[in-house]
């Protein structure tokens, strides 16, 4: 585990939505990360205030350059300077990578369902992406909810995957309002959303399911209920990235 | 602060996830502890320090309270010199080695 704070640099932003951005960091010494992980990441005030927060890695590491993504909370203490201030070439200290338990490994041969509410697609994403990275062929399946066609992150892989996608299915799920033509009434995801687009439990899928509490929790319960075992199924508030 | 969750009920933001532990206990631990097993000493109930609610901000005190019957599993307190960990109500933690 790396206990210290280094020293990064902004490299590039993304913006996935009007108040999400992708941070692309610069962080010398870097020792790579696993699926899932997350950092934290610290401000100093000038009168030695200090402030952190964790943040879900969103792709796998490209040597010394991590990817974060950082939902604004309004009246937040560090999501608005990350999202509004940061720029360029500025520095920010991370400690990272840390968490050991919502994570995924390659050689983990069990199908895997992904199961994101909003902003915890963040970590699930990290998933898809090492899988092609790794060029692997573990089966996936992704369910994203979220409220609007204008809330998707990563909306040009999700909607037109690379081909190193083939065998990561993804479905949308909205809340409030679908794309023209989509013919599920949007809703918060259900055991049917679950019991269609997911595994079915015989398979013994590794769940992953992140997202705001009220979300994971409903989540974990629909898979539960489904007969999945819920020592298999791993959940992720995000709660632990917000402000 | 109130959060509000994508369909619109609250959302007590002031609970964060015990996988939030992992960057606080890793300046005490070498390995990582979020992934060990821990058995809270008022209820029984195993699981995952990952799963617990966690209370406060890091770098200001954390207080980590089961999530089946809310007693207080864990606290932390990190001073400028030293760090403070209270885990009298864990009654074990089974932690894996591995990695």
């Amino acid at each position: 585990m790396a206990a210290g704070w280094r020293v990064a640099r902004l490299a590039g932003v993304h913006d996935e939505t009007a108040t999400a951005r992708t941070l692309v960091l610069d962080v010398p010494g870097w020792p790579g990360h696993l699926a899932g992980q997350h950092v934290d990441l610290q401000l100093t005030a000038e009168d030695g205030y200090q402030a952190q927060r964790s943040y879900s890695l969103s792709a796998p590491a490209r040597g010394d350059r991590i990817e974060l993504t950082v939902q604004r909370v309004p009246d937040g203490e560090v999501s608005p300077y990350l999202t509004e201030v940061l720029t360029i070439g500025d520095p920010i200290e991370v400690r990272g990578p840390v968490g050991g338990w919502f994570v995924w490994r390659p050689a983990d041969p069990a199908p895997v369902l992904l199961i994101a509410g909003g902003a915890g697609i963040v970590p699930l994403m990290a998933m898809v992406r090492t899988r092609r990275a790794e060029g692997s062929r573990t089966p996936f399946r992704l369910l994203y909810s979220l409220r609007t066609p204008a809330d998707l992150y990563y909306a040009e892989e999700l909607r037109r995957p690379p081909a190193g996608d083939a065998g990561a299915d993804v479905t949308l799920l909205h809340t409030r309002s679908g794309p023209p033509g989509s013919s599920r009434i949007p809703a918060r995801l259900n055991a049917e959303d679950v019991e269609r687009h997911g595994w079915p439990p015989e398979f013994e899928p590794a769940c992953y399911v992140c997202g705001p509490t009220g979300f994971v929790e409903a989540a974990a319960d629909i898979l539960t209920k489904l007969g999945h075992d819920p020592r298999r199924v791993r959940t992720e508030r995000f709660g632990a990235g917000g402000g | 602060m109130t959060e509000r969750h994508q369909d619109g009920s609250a959302l007590d933001s002031s609970a964060l996830d015990g996988n939030a532990l992992a960057g606080p206990l890793a300046e005490i631990f070498r390995v990582d502890v979020t992934a060990a097993l821990g058995r809270c000493t008022a209820c029984g109930l195993d699981g995952p320090l990952a799963s617990l609610l966690v209370y406060g901000r890091a770098p200001g005190p954390l207080v980590a309270r089961c999530p089946g019957c809310e007693a207080v599993v864990l606290r932390l307190v990190r001073g400028p010199e030293e760090a403070w960990l209270d885990l009298t109500g864990t009654r074990c933690l089974r932690i894996p080695l591995g990695d």
